[in-house]
C-alpha cells in the first residue's frame, strides 16, 4: 500500500512552485527567526529585572496606520496588475512607495521621541532593544522600498501585466510580510514593555 | 587559499569538456555557477581549512603534551608568539584553541561538508540540471570565501586572533581590555562570521528550494536517497538557527562597538567600574546555543546521510529501515532545537529547567540509537566490500556509538556539574561530532571522487589512510575521557601548576604524539587526492554498481548534467541484491515493468499502472525536454 501511494505520487509532476518565490518565502523564514531570537532575548532579559520603564512613542500608532495603508494600496496595485489596469497599478505603486518612505521617516521621529524621553541606544537594555527592533526592521523595510522601486520602474515600462506577475507577486508578499512584522513588533512592545 | 584553489582549477581543466557553451577561465573555474564546480571549490577550501585547523591543534598539543619543551624551532612560523625562553605565549595558546574550534566547526565541517556534498549531490541525485539559482549558489561560495579571507587575516594580527573560545562568550569577548584577542581579532571574527552566516543562508535556501521544486519525474520524497533527506534537513536546521546566531552576534557588535549593555553589567576592571549596567551574559549563552546545538546536527546529519548511502551500496543490501531512518532524522531535527540549555547546566540555570532540558536531551538517544541499529543491521550478513569509503563509513558508526554513549553522561544535569568543561566533554564531542563528521566527509570524498574527477582514488593508500586515522583518533580521544574524569579543565594553558592536575603528564604526552601522527597521516590523503586527479585510474560510469541517479550521467558530466533528457525514476534507491534479479543492483531508472523476475507481488500490480502512465506522459515529457534545451 505504501509503495502504491508513493507510486501514484511519483507519477505526477513533483510539487513545483516558482523557485524564486519559494526562495523568498525561505528568506522570510530566516528574517522571522532573527526577530524571534531578538524578541525572545527581550523577554529573557526583561524577566531578570533591572528594566527601565518608559512610554512607547505615540508616533508608533501613526506609523502603524501608515504601514497598514501602504499594504492596502499594495493590494490594490496587485489587483490592478491582474486586471491589466495600468493606471491604477502605477498610481497605487507610487502611493505605496511614498507611504513606505513616510513610514521610515516616522520611525526616525520615534527615535527622536525616545531621545526626548532620555531613552538612548546606549544605556539600559530596555531602551537599546527598542532601537534594535525598530532599526533592524527599518533596514529590512529599506530593502522592501528598493524592491518596490524596482517593481515600479518595470511597471512604468509596462513590463508588469496579468501574464507577467511573479516579480510583482514577490514584492507584494515581501511588503505584506514587512508590514505584518512591524505590527507584530508593535504588539509585542505594547504587551511587554 | 589562492594556492589551493589554483591547483583545483588546473585539475578540473582537463576533466571538463563543455560542448554547449564556451566559458573563459574566470567564468568556468572562479565565478562558476555550475553546482559541480562550486562543490569542488568548497571541497578544496574545506581541505585548506582542515589543514590550518589541524595544524593549530598540533601546536597546542605540543604545549599540552610537552609543557617543558623548547619550542624555539617554531619561531620561523610563530615569530613573537614564542617567547625568549622558547615557550608558547599563553594568550596565543587561547587564540589557537579558539581558532581551531571556529575553523573546524564552521569552515571545515559546515562549509566543507555541506557545501561540498549538498552542492554536488543534490542536483545529481534528484535529477536536476543545476541548483534552483546558480547565481545565489556562486554568491554563497564567495561569501564563504570572503569570510575565510577575513578569518585567515585575523591569524596574523599583532595582538592575535579571537581568543575567547569558539563560543565567544561575553564579557570576555566583549571587552577589549579582557584579553588581547578581544580587540581587533574579535572584530574580524564577528565580521567573518557575518559573511559566513550570509553564505550559509544563501546556500541553505538554495538546497531547500532545489530539493522541493526540481526533482525529476517519479522522484517522490519516499524515493529520495537518504543523502538528500539528510542535506535537506540540514539546510532546514541552518535556515532556522543561523539567523539567531546573527541576532546574538549583532547584539555583541553593539556591545563591543557602540557601548550598549545587552550582555554586560556591573563589571570592574583594575578596580574601576565600567559604565555598562543591566546586561545579562547568560542571555548570550541562550542565543548562542540556540544556534550552537543545532549546529552539531548541521555538522553531523550530512555525514550520517552519506554513510547511509555508502553502507547500503557496499553491503549490497537495501538500507535497513528506510522510513525509520527518515523519521529519526526528522526527530533529531526537531529535538535539536529544544535542547540548547544542556550546554548551560552550570550557568546558574534554574535547576527545574535543567531537568526539563536533560529529559529532552536524553530523548535524542532514541533516534540516534535507531540510526545506529539500522546501520548495523544493514551491514549484518551483507556482501561487504571494504572500499575506503565503506571503511570510513563504518568508522563513523563506531565513533557515533562510542562518542554517543558519553553524551548520555553529559546530558545528565547532575553528572555535568563534575564533567562540565573538562576533557571528558572534549573527548565526547570530538568523537561524536568532530571525528564522526570528518569520517563522513572522507567517506564521501572517496566514494564520489570518480563522479567529481572521472578517476578513481588509490584504494591501497585509502586503506592506509583509514587505519592510521581510525586508530589515531581513538588514541587521541580515548585517553581524554580519563583526563576529563580526573577533573582536567578545557582550554587551560598548563596544568603543572595545580596539585590536582599535575599527574597524567604521560597520558597527555601520549595524546599529543597520537595527534601528531594522525595529522601527518592526512597527507597520505592529500597526496592521494591530488595525484589521483591527474594520474588516477580512469573511472567507469558506475564504479560502485550503485543505484542512484548520479551514476547515470556521463563520466564527466557537463553543464546540465545529463546530455539528453533527465531520466525518470521508477523505484526507491536501495534495490540491492533483490531476490530474482539478474544483477545485484537495480538502478532507480529501471522501470518495474523491465524487471518482472524480481518484482514483489505488490510491485507487479503497479506495472500495469506504470505502463499506462508512461504511454500517456511520454509525449509530454519529450515536448517539455525539447523546450528546456
Amino acid at each position: 500500500m505504501e509503495e502504491k501511494l508513493a507510486f501514484v505520487e511519483g507519477a505526477e509532476q513533483p510539487l513545483s512552485m516558482h523557485p524564486k518565490k519559494f526562495a523568498l518565502w525561505l528568506f522570510i523564514v530566516s528574517v522571522v527567526m532573527i526577530f524571534a531570537g531578538m524578541t525572545s532575548a527581550y523577554i529573557v532579559r526583561q524577566s531578570e529585572g533591572n528594566w527601565l520603564e518608559f512610554d512607547l512613542p505615540d508616533i508608533f500608532w501613526y506609523t502603524s496606520a501608515i504601514i497598514i495603508l501602504s499594504s492596502i494600496s499594495m493590494h490594490r496595485a496587485y489587483l490592478a496588475a491582474k486586471k491589466d489596469d495600468f493606471n491604477t497599478l502605477k498610481i497605487s505603486l507610487i502611493i505605496t512607495t511614498v507611504l513606505g518612505i513616510g513610514f521610515l521617516v516616522g520611525q526616525w521621529y520615534s527615535w527622536v521621541a525616545l531621545v526626548a524621553q532620555d531613552v538612548y541606544f546606549v544605556g539600559n537594555p530596555a531602551g537599546s532593544f527598542m532601537y534594535v527592533f525598530t532599526g533592524l526592521h527599518a533596514i529590512h523595510l529599506i530593502s522592501g522600498v528598493i524592491f518596490l522601486i524596482i517593481v515600479l520602474i518595470s511597471s512604468l515600462r509596462n513590463k508588469i501585466h496579468s501574464q507577467n506577475l511573479p516579480q510583482m507577486e514577490m514584492c507584494v508578499t515581501y511588503w505584506h510580510f514587512l508590514g505584518g512584522l512591524w505590527l507584530y513588533l508593535f504588539m509585542f512592545l505594547l504587551l511587554n514593555h | 587559499m589562492a594556492v589551493a584553489n589554483v591547483s583545483a582549477h588546473d585539475v578540473s581543466n582537463h576533466d571538463h569538456h563543455d560542448h554547449e557553451h564556451k566559458d573563459n577561465f574566470i567564468t568556468k573555474y572562479i565565478f562558476s555557477t555550475d553546482h559541480k564546480m562550486i562543490a569542488k571549490q568548497y571541497l578544496v577550501s574545506g581541505m585548506f581549512w582542515a589543514f590550518i585547523g589541524g595544524l593549530l591543534s598540533v601546536l597546542f598539543r605540543l604545549q599540552l603534551g610537552f609543557p617543558d619543551m623548547d619550542l624555539s624551532f617554531l619561531r620561523p612560523l610563530l615569530g613573537g608568539w614564542i617567547d625568549a625562553s622558547g615557550k608558547l605565549d599563553p594568550n596565543f595558546y587561547l587564540a589557537l584553541v579558539t581558532m581551531h574550534g571556529t575553523i573546524m566547526v564552521f569552515f571545515v565541517l559546515t562549509a566543507g561538508l555541506s557545501g561540498t556534498f549538498s552542492n554536488f549531490l543534490i542536483p545529481l541525485q534528484i535529477g536536476a540540471r543545476d541548483m534552483a539559482s546558480g547565481f545565489m549558489n556562486m554568491l554563497s561560495y564567495w561569501f564563504f570565501f570572503v569570510s575565510g579571507v577575513i578569518m585567515f587575516a585575523s591569524l596574523f594580527l599583532e595582538k592575535g586572533p579571537a581568543a575567547g573560545g569558539w563560543v565567544v562568550y561575553p564579557p570576555l569577548s566583549a571587552l577589549e581590555q579582557a584579553i588581547p584577542g578581544s580587540g581587533m581579532g574579535m572584530t574580524l571574527w564577528l565580521i567573518a562570521m557575518t559573511f559566513f552566516i550570509a553564505s550559509s543562508l544563501l546556500g541553505g535556501i538554495n538546497y531547500i528550494t532545489t530539493v522541493i521544486n526540481l526533482r525529476t519525474k517519479g522522484m517522490s520524497f519516499s524515493r529520495l536517497p537518504l543523502t538528500i533527506w539528510a542535506f535537506f534537513l540540514t539546510a532546514v536546521i541552518g535556515l532556522l538557527s543561523f539567523p539567531v546566531l546573527f541576532s546574538a552576534a549583532l547584539l555583541l557588535v553593539f556591545d563591543r562597538s557602540f557601548g550598549t549593555s545587552f550582555y554586560l553589567s556591573d563589571i570592574y576592571i583594575g578596580g574601576e567600574a565600567l559604565p555598562n549596567t543591566g546586561g545579562s551574559a547568560v542571555l548570550y549563552q541562550h542565543l548562542f546555543w540556540f544556534l550552537g546545538h543545532p549546529e552539531v546536527y548541521i555538522v553531523l546529519l550530512p555525514a550520517l546521510g552519506i554513510t547511509s548511502e555508502i553502507i547500503a551500496t557496499n553491503s549490497r543490501k537495501p538500507i535497513f529501515g528506510y522510513k525509520a531512518m527518515i523519521i529519526s532524522m526528522l526527530g533529531i531535527t526537531i529535538l535539536s532545537f529544544v535542547v540548547w540549555a544542556h550546554h548551560m547546566f552550570v550557568s546558574g540555570l534554574n535547576p527545574f529547567l535543567g531537568s526539563i532540558f536533560m529529559f529532552l536531551t536524553l530523548i535524542i538517544a532514541v533516534p540516534s540509537a535507531v540510526k545506529v541499529f539500522n546501520y548495523l543491521t544493514t551491514l549484518w550478513r551483507g556482501n561487504l566490500r571494504f572500499t575506503p569509503g565503506m571503511l570510513f563509513s563504518i568508522g563513523l558508526v563506531s565513533f557515533f556509538i562510542s562518542g554517543g554513549l558519553t553524551g548520555i553522561f553529559l546530558g545528565n544535569s547532575a553528572i555535568d556539574i563534575q564533567l562540565h568543561d573538562t576533557y571528558f566533554v572534549v573527548a565526547h564531542f570530538h568523537l561524536v561530532m568532530g571525528s564522526a563528521s570528518f569520517f563522513g566527509m572522507m567517506a564521501g570524498v572517496y566514494h564520489w571522487f570518480p563522479k567529481m574527477f572521472g578517476r578513481m582514488m588509490d584504494e591501497k593508500l585509502g586503506h592506509v589512510h583509514f587505519w592510521l586515522t581510525f586508530v589515531g583518533v581513538y588514541m587521541v580521544f580515548f585517553p581524554m575521557h580519563y583526563i576529563g574524569i580526573a577533573g582536567f579543565p578545557r582550554r587551560y594553558y598548563s596544568w603543572t601548576n595545580f596539585s590536582f592536575s599535575d599527574m597524567y603528564t604521560d597520558l597527555n604526552m601520549f595524546v599529543s604524539v597520537a595527534a601528531i601522527v594522525t595529522f601527518v597521516a592526512q597527507f597520505i590523503f592529500v597526496f592521494n587526492f591530488f595525484y589521483s586527479m591527474y594520474k588516477g585510474r580512469k573511472a567507469s560510469p558506475n564504479p560502485w554498481r550503485s543505484n542512484t541517479l548520479e551514476w547515470t550521467t556521463p563520466i564527466n558530466p557537463g553543464h546540465g548534467n545529463w546530455p539528453g533528457e533527465i531520466p525518470a525514476v521508477y523505484r526507491w534507491p536501495y534495490d540491492y541484491s533483490k531476490p530474482g534479479a539478474k544483477e545485484d543492483f537495480i538502478p532507480q531508472t529501471v522501470p518495474l515493468s523491465a524487471t518482472p523476475e524480481s518484482n514483489l507481488p505488490h510491485e507487479n500490480k503497479l506495472v500495469q499502472l506504470e505502463k499506462e502512465i508512461m504511454a500517456e506522459e511520454g509525449d509530454v515529457l519529450v515536448a517539455n525536454e525539447s523546450k528546456e534545451s
